[in-house]
């Protein structure tokens, strides 16, 4: 599929067939998710980025099956065609945002995803006890959402920031790599 | 002309402060308090406070206007309708530029507030808060 194409119908889905949610709201709970995370973890952020990441996977395993009935998109060719199709339909359909697809790996297996805009960070500041700066991934849902779903077609991925914004970094960008194809498995002793 | 501005919490509890001179007429933005003045600044917003809350019940805005005076300063208040209170200390009455830069401050206040890792009452810390105060201290002071 075509980038337009994928632009196209991420447009037109999320204009047709999605109820919309004040972002306020999204904002709000997801900060105060991450809020209390940070407390009850007592500022152990590898902690708190590790439980993002275990909701965002369980969100993602349900979200694709969301969204393939939504979108009513097919199989995709190759792994560009999946990032293009996260980018401008995924994160279209669900966050009226398109991350930008770039930095290539020579063998097609690795991309990143720069975010332009993040509706989860809105009004976000780092706590400044001079660690949650290194350490806290503040949208890690995220990377959990991308793992989870694709687990879900057969992908199995890896995900992780690499810079936000909210750190003082220039951009915020997110890198996925393929890790590889899950073969259909055979229940064992069925052959 | 000088000011001196400070954020009350709900507990009556300082949560910023900064003070700064005017940057019309060729002010440079630098506060001018006499050294033995500085102090009493502080104290002036806090006695302050009791006026305000008797102000409070019967003004409908949010914006106070000029609530006490000592000697030649006065104190203007803005109240956040969640029981913040904005006090400045100034030596000259401008009422509208004054309430502008109140507005201002409750704007960017209300973001801040709408971090998730900022609590009600706590110090605000902000670099970017402060920023935004400062300027708006420069285009409306």
């Amino acid at each position: 599929m075509s980038s337009t194409k994928a632009a196209r119908i991420g447009e037109e889905v999320w204009k047709t067939r999605i109820d919309k949610v004040n972002a306020e709201l999204v904002t709000l709970t997801y900060g105060s998710i991450v809020a209390q995370l940070c407390k009850d973890y007592e500022g152990d952020y590898m902690e708190v980025n590790k439980q993002l990441d275990k909701m965002g996977y369980n969100i993602g395993l349900r979200l694709i099956e969301d969204f393939l009935a939504k979108t009513n998109t097919g199989r995709c060719i190759n792994f560009r065609d999946t990032a293009e199709t996260i980018s401008k339909i995924g994160f279209k359909v669900f966050l009226n945002i398109t991350p930008t697809v770039t930095n290539w790996a020579t063998d097609n297996k690795q991309f990143s995803l720069v975010f332009e805009e993040n509706p989860l960070a809105d009004f976000v500041e780092l706590p400044d006890d001079g660690r949650a700066q290194n350490e806290l991934w503040y949208s890690n849902i995220l990377c959990g959402v991308l793992r989870g779903a694709l687990e879900m077609v057969q992908m199995q991925v890896d995900a992780h920031f690499t810079s936000d914004v909210l750190r003082g970094n220039e951009t915020t960008e997110m890198r996925v790599s393929l890790i590889r194809i899950i073969d259909d498995e055979l229940p064992p002793g069925d052959d | 002309m000088t000011f001196y501005f400070a954020i009350i919490g709900t507990k009556d509890n300082p949560i910023y402060e900064t003070e700064f001179g005017t940057s019309k007429q060729g002010g440079d933005g630098h506060a001018r308090f006499p050294d033995e003045q500085r102090p009493m600044n502080q104290f002036i917003l806090h006695s302050a406070l009791d006026i305000v809350e008797e102000v409070q019940w019967v003004q409908k805005e949010l914006y106070l206007k000029t609530v006490d005076r000592f000697n030649n300063l006065l104190v203007s208040c803005f109240l956040t309708a969640g029981n913040i209170k904005f006090l400045l200390l100034h030596d000259s009455k401008a009422e509208d530029p004054i309430r502008q830069f109140f507005a201002d401050v409750h704007e960017a206040y209300v973001k801040t507030l709408m971090n998730p890792f900022y609590e009600v009452d706590m110090r605000i810390t902000s670099t970017v808060f402060d920023s935004k105060v400062r300027a708006a201290a420069k285009k409306y002071l």
